[in-house]
């Protein structure tokens, strides 16, 4: 076995491991840090691909802001002691049961599908290519969904702003 | 070298995941937990688009800019649900969803 399919296993284990436990776990502070394994673990499978810049980008913005983000939020709105009550076995039953079939049909359908993959040279896209690409508008240049995306994180800034200040009181 | 997983490993790996994410979606009842879910969902889709793009299209990048957009989203995403989260729990003084049916017809 190479150290690639060790990495591999090692990763998607972490992955399905804390994400059962994330959507299981009765204290919620533990499901949140629970979620922050899976992330940091999903970063390893990007630069496992040799993405390096992506995996980057998801340890900061997910593992970092967005984990955090939650953190807080747990912290304003439940006590940390509390434990949820249990589910009730019919909901928790049938639940499984959709999620087990819709699975089982992906998983079959996927592994009856022949990919024709390419072999790949495996080779990490550069900073330089990912900077000029993101703002190209030629063939394979994304400023239109670059600039997009900030007018979006701009609008969501201030709607979040918006919604969660404090009514002034009359 | 990469060539010794086969593509499907990854992609069996994130169906597995969006579908736990999809049970947490069903069966949780505080609303950051059902954000927690969410997020489960979407980290899966950013699997998949990264493992198509490196083992069928290695040459070009669109599916990791895909996924960094989609990283994007759902920053912004989790901004506002947190945001209404708390205007919520203001009013209401907890979060659970079976408690907060004001608008329900």
């Amino acid at each position: 076995m190479s150290i690639h399919e060790l990495m591999f296993y090692l990763f998607s284990g972490m992955i399905l491991l804390f994400s059962v436990l994330t959507v299981t776990s009765r204290r919620i502070l533990r499901a949140a840090v629970y979620l922050l394994f899976v992330l940091v673990s999903t970063a390893g499978i990007y630069f496992m691909l040799n993405y390096q810049f992506l995996a980057a980008v998801q340890l900061t913005l997910y593992a970092g802001g967005i984990v955090v983000l939650i953190i807080f939020s747990i912290l304003l709105t439940s006590h940390i002691s509390q434990k949820f009550e249990p589910i009730g076995v019919k909901k928790m039953v049938f639940s499984a049961l959709a999620v087990a079939a819709g699975a089982l049909l992906s998983i079959m359908a996927i592994l009856d599908y022949g990919f024709d993959t390419v072999v790949t040279t495996s080779q990490n896209p550069d900073m330089e290519l990912i900077g000029t690409s993101l703002l190209s508008y030629e063939k394979n240049g994304y400023v239109l969904p670059f600039e997009v995306i900030s007018v979006l994180l701009l609008a969501a800034m201030v709607a979040s702003i918006v919604i969660a200040k404090k009514e002034k009181s009359k | 070298m990469l060539s010794e997983i086969p593509l499907s490993y990854f992609l069996v790996v994130s169906t597995l995941m969006f579908f736990i994410g999809i049970y947490g979606f069903l069966t949780r009842r505080n609303l950051i937990t059902i954000l927690m879910a969410v997020e489960l969902i979407l980290n899966s889709v950013n699997i998949n688009f990264v493992a198509f793009n490196r083992y069928l299209f290695p040459d070009q990048l669109e599916g990791h800019f895909f996924s960094l957009f989609i990283i994007a989203v759902a920053a912004a995403e989790a901004a506002v649900a947190i945001a209404i989260i708390i205007s919520v729990y203001r009013r209401y003084s907890n979060i659970d969803v079976e408690r907060v049916d004001t608008m329900k017809f």
